[in-house]
């Protein structure tokens, strides 16, 4: 049934998020510590028991993967939400700061994946995307 | 005529919002295969044009929700807020290669902490650069820098005034926006096309929606091996905010 997979996809966000609540109660922070990477790490574990378990019924999968297919058009909903004005009308300090702070990263960004490239630390990149 | 449209629209409004985002969606693909050539991916036209939106809606209104702020279109803020945002982001977790994943852990935390740090000192340069110069001043915006919620958190519990954390949230948001735009742009200047990549990627950039709207415009196979790293960055630095990097910039100036 189609509503299993969205339902153990609820299971796992719910799951995740009281435990990122949980670890934030504990060390004091004012924000979730990482609940969704966790509900993510859940869903991969719950996937990888039924897959070996062999009841991870192709209709459950598509209650899984429908929302994974919406994840585009809930980014581009969000795009369209977002506060651009601000942004916009944002004297120089923010923009150079957020502008400075995305290019120093990129710098680094660049220069570790060149390093774990090189390292053989990284896959093969990504065959060119079929669609 | 016009009355019932108008009512039909807005007593369904998520509906409205999934026909409205599949209608930009459908003309963005064309236009990336029609116009750029294939050049540009669909997608990236498709978050661009989002924001294209965002902005006419808060000219419009006046208010901080884009195009949700309009009526008619109320809808996007349900689609695209943080619930759906996050909901979405678990189940393509679905497609995570555990092998690929694994390999880049310990890569995924030292990006972190880059990330933490690096946008942090640079936000306290510039507003240092522009004469601020109280620890308190200096670190909520440094914090803004991280991500647009780290800011405004990190300056409510050091007790920074409301026109720096505005100024903070505001430096966040051009931030998660700049990413966005500019990491389709970039991407092969970041050798962004691999798993591994796409978690130093999403540790160093930090902000789950510029990351997750990035990765979705240049590779959406990368996008659940950025987000799984990325959705650490809030958490890790509202950790970091008020303890460390305030202290830290304390000593340096008083």
């Amino acid at each position: 049934m189609v509503i299993l997979g969205t339902a153990l996809l609820a299971a796992c966000y719910l799951a995740g998020i009281a435990v990122g609540e949980g670890i934030a109660l504990l060390i004091g922070v004012k924000a979730n510590v990482g609940g969704v990477g966790i509900a993510m790490m859940l869903l991969i574990a719950c996937l990888h028991v039924l897959q070996k378990r062999g009841i991870y019924a192709p209709d459950m999968e598509k209650g899984v993967t429908f929302w994974a297919a919406m994840y585009i058009p809930v980014v581009v909903a969000m795009a369209s939400t977002q506060n651009v004005i601000v942004a916009v009308r944002s004297g120089p300090i923010a923009l150079i700061s957020a502008a400075g702070s995305f290019a120093v990263c990129m710098l680094f960004i660049s220069l570790i994946n060149r390093v774990i490239e090189r390292a053989h630390i990284a896959s093969a990149p990504l065959a060119a995307d079929s669609k | 005529m016009l009355d019932l449209i108008n009512k039909t629209i807005s007593e369904g409004p998520l509906v409205t919002a999934f026909a409205f985002v599949g209608l930009v969606i459908l003309i963005s693909n064309f236009l990336g295969k029609h116009a750029t050539g294939g050049r540009v991916a669909g997608s990236a036209i498709a978050v661009l044009a989002g924001l294209a939106l965002a902005w006419v809606g808060g000219a419009i209104t006046g208010k901080a929700k884009g195009l949700a702020d309009i009526a008619q279109f109320s809808g996007l803020a349900l689609m695209g807020g943080a619930m759906m945002r996050d909901f979405t982001i678990v189940a393509t977790a679905s497609e995570v290669r555990v092998e690929e994943a694994k390999k880049a852990g310990w890569l995924g935390f030292i990006a972190l902490v880059l990330g933490t740090i690096l946008p942090f000192i640079v936000g306290v340069g510039v507003a240092y650069a522009y004469g601020h110069r109280d620890a308190v001043t200096l670190t909520t915006i440094g914090t803004g820098a991280i991500t647009y919620i780290v800011g405004p958190i990190t300056g409510a519990a050091i007790g920074a005034s409301s026109d720096v954390i505005a100024l903070s949230i505001a430096t966040g948001v051009v931030k998660a926006i700049l990413v966005m735009i500019f990491t389709p742009v970039f991407a092969r200047f970041m050798h962004l096309n691999n798993p591994q990549a796409a978690m130093v990627f999403g540790g160093l950039a930090g902000t789950v929606s510029g990351v997750s709207a990035g990765l979705a415009a240049t590779d959406r196979r990368l996008v659940p091996y950025g987000a799984l790293v990325a959705t650490f960055h809030t958490g890790f630095g509202c950790l970091l905010g008020p303890s460390v990097l305030f202290l830290g910039a304390k000593a340096v100036f008083g």
